[in-house]
């Protein structure tokens, strides 16, 4: 008895998280007759009509905002994890003459957060409002991740980066050619838990941008989908102009899709990360 | 060695560390120092140097209670109260009933599906309950297509600290199982075993083993949540502010960046967000002391 209504509850939940996702992509696809018969959403789509993307990837807004979100996760990705290696690899090695300050300085900085106001006066008197870069830089390096790639750098055998030495080989060749090639599964972890926040920002965006023209994905998600803001031709870019209802729901897919693609991945991984953080931290 | 010395062997590590260590005191270090604005009557043309003190009087507004920091306060409360009471146990039962599936595969593929809400953003998450449960959503079209009558839950101020706390418990539940899963993974069988020859019924073996089992990691992740209460998910309020009104959307956090950022009033946004950053530190610091007297290792140890 109890068993089945444990199989029941497990079951209702897991229908509820997935039913919006198929809703929204069925929506998208679904031809207008269909979506204006049922008055809205969509869960079967009759047959398949991709007029909502093409109008979104005319030109328009959409296609900007894309274009500024693949910028900031690739760039932003790839500079953090460049950051955050090079520090994590210094503080790992235990003669370090700054190691124990320094990894304190990281330590502390995630006992506190300091504040919306204090933190947007730092991006403004940086001059980065109104600049693409005030969605990289301010979030470029994460505390957390600092630690997960260190307790990986420190568990490396030291052998090896000790044979490299003897052998006369630089700092930053050890770096390159020993350890980075050992810490690859790492670094994927790591630099998924970045592309995940990047592209999922919309705060920092909110705060610290007034141009539309470098609003990413998310806040434009907000602006027509949540506040419902009617997208004309004008916006577009293109005169074919499928319902809103369509379009809208394109817009949520394209802003899940990019997720949903690296989600097996994310998911194998990020499951070791956060326990290795948990463990180590 | 002399420092100098070692300076000096270390400069390229020294190199190494720098920028990330710059970027962690610029954007985390800089910015509580950006926190005496709350002593000041900041004017942006004027700057943080060129701006007069003045002392405590932007903090009146929490001393003397100012009716909109109230309202911020109480909201802020109800939902820490909704919080703790509905979404701290939610994945502690999820992650039992996960663990008492017998098939692996079944339980693998209930997991890919929990987990991937965590991964969404809030705009995605408050978007897909727009079009789930809206006045034209999936759940109102299939009402009224069967003649049910309709149910008005977005932008119903009502129901607004329940709506709230559902997309929380949609979004993370799934994802916080995986610390308790690990937990009971680490629980010894051989304890079960012992119960159950013991006469334990399933119910006693969950009192008396599996319960106990989970306790340090209970107490570590409800002493993390303490430092956040205050913290009651500002991008998913912000998100919806508009269609509820100021009277039970408004937070802490709203109310830092309405009065602040959008308001103006620069020095007594900073101010409440200092005094509730404090309130935040102090909490965490008290839960862990509390968890050393009874003898749990907490978040640092002593």
């Amino acid at each position: 008895m109890i068993r089945v209504l444990k199989g029941v509850v497990l079951l209702v939940f897991c229908a509820v998280v997935i039913i919006p996702f198929v809703a929204v992509i069925s929506t998208s696809i679904a031809p207008n007759k269909q979506i204006t018969e049922s008055g809205g959403l969509v869960l079967l789509p009759e047959s398949v009509d991709f007029a909502a993307y093409r109008s979104l990837f005319a030109g328009g807004v959409v296609t900007q905002a894309l274009g500024v979100s693949v910028f900031v996760t690739v760039v932003g990705t790839l500079l953090s994890l460049t950051v955050s290696c090079l520090l994590a690899y210094a503080l790992a090695r235990p003669s370090f003459v700054a190691g124990r300050p320094i990894l304190l300085v990281v330590l502390f900085s995630m006992l506190f957060s300091p504040g919306i106001i204090p933190t947007y006066l730092v991006v403004k008197g940086a001059g980065l409002l109104d600049s693409i870069w005030s969605l990289i830089v301010p979030t470029m390096i994460s505390a957390f991740n600092v630690i997960v790639l260190r307790a990986f750098f420190m568990n490396l055998p030291g052998e090896l980066t000790e044979s490299a030495r003897m052998d006369g080989a630089s700092e930053l060749k050890i770096f390159g050619y020993v350890v980075l090639p050992l810490s690859k599964a790492v670094l994927s972890v790591v630099g998924l838990f970045y592309a995940v926040s990047y592209w999922n920002a919309f705060f920092s965006a909110l705060l610290y941008l007034n141009d539309s023209r470098l609003w990413p994905l998310q806040l434009v998600l907000r602006t027509y989908v949540i506040n419902d803001t009617q997208l004309g031709s004008a916006e577009l870019g293109t005169e074919l102009l499928p319902p809103q209802a369509s379009i809208q729901m394109a817009i949520l897919v394209v802003s899940i899709v990019p997720i949903l693609l690296i989600y097996p991945f994310l998911q194998r991984h990020f499951a070791k990360g956060v326990l290795t953080g948990a463990v180590k931290g | 060695m002399s420092l100098w010395h070692r300076l000096g062997r270390d400069r390229v590590l020294l190199l190494f560390a720098l920028p990330g260590a710059a970027l962690i005191i610029a954007f985390h270090y800089v910015p509580l120092l950006g926190n005496v604005i709350a002593f000041k009557d900041y004017q942006p043309f004027l700057g943080i140097g060129g701006s007069d003190w003045v002392g405590w009087s932007n903090f009146s507004v929490i001393f003397n209670g100012d009716p909109a920091f109230l309202r911020a306060l109480k909201n802020t409360l109800i939902l820490t109260g909704l919080q703790s009471v509905f979404v701290f146990p939610a994945p502690i039962l999820l992650a039992l009933m996960l663990n008492s599936l017998f098939s692996e595969r079944i339980k693998r593929i209930a997991q890919s599906i929990l987990y991937l809400p965590h991964f969404m953003s809030w705009v995605i998450v408050v978007a897909l309950f727009q079009q789930m449960l809206g006045g034209s959503g999936l759940l109102n079209n299939y009402l009224r297509a069967h003649d049910l009558g309709t149910l008005n839950i977005i932008g119903n101020s009502e129901l607004f600290h329940v709506l709230l706390t559902s997309q929380i418990i949609w979004k993370d539940t799934g994802w916080a199982t995986i610390l308790f899963l690990a937990a009971l993974s680490q629980i010894d069988s051989q304890l079960y075993e012992a119960a159950s020859v013991d006469g334990a019924s399933p119910r006693r073996q969950l009192w008396h083993v599996t319960l106990p089992g989970l306790r340090g990691i209970i107490i570590l992740l409800f002493i993390l949540r303490l430092g956040d209460s205050l913290t009651v998910g500002f991008e998913q309020i912000i998100l919806q502010q508009q269609a509820v009104g100021r009277d039970v959307s408004e937070v802490l956090d709203t109310y830092v960046y309405n009065n602040g950022v959008l308001g103006g009033a620069w020095g007594v946004a900073a101010a409440v967000g200092l005094v509730k950053g404090l309130v935040g530190v102090a909490l965490v610091l008290a839960a862990n002391k509390v968890a050393h007297i009874f003898g749990e290792q907490g978040v640092y140890s002593r």
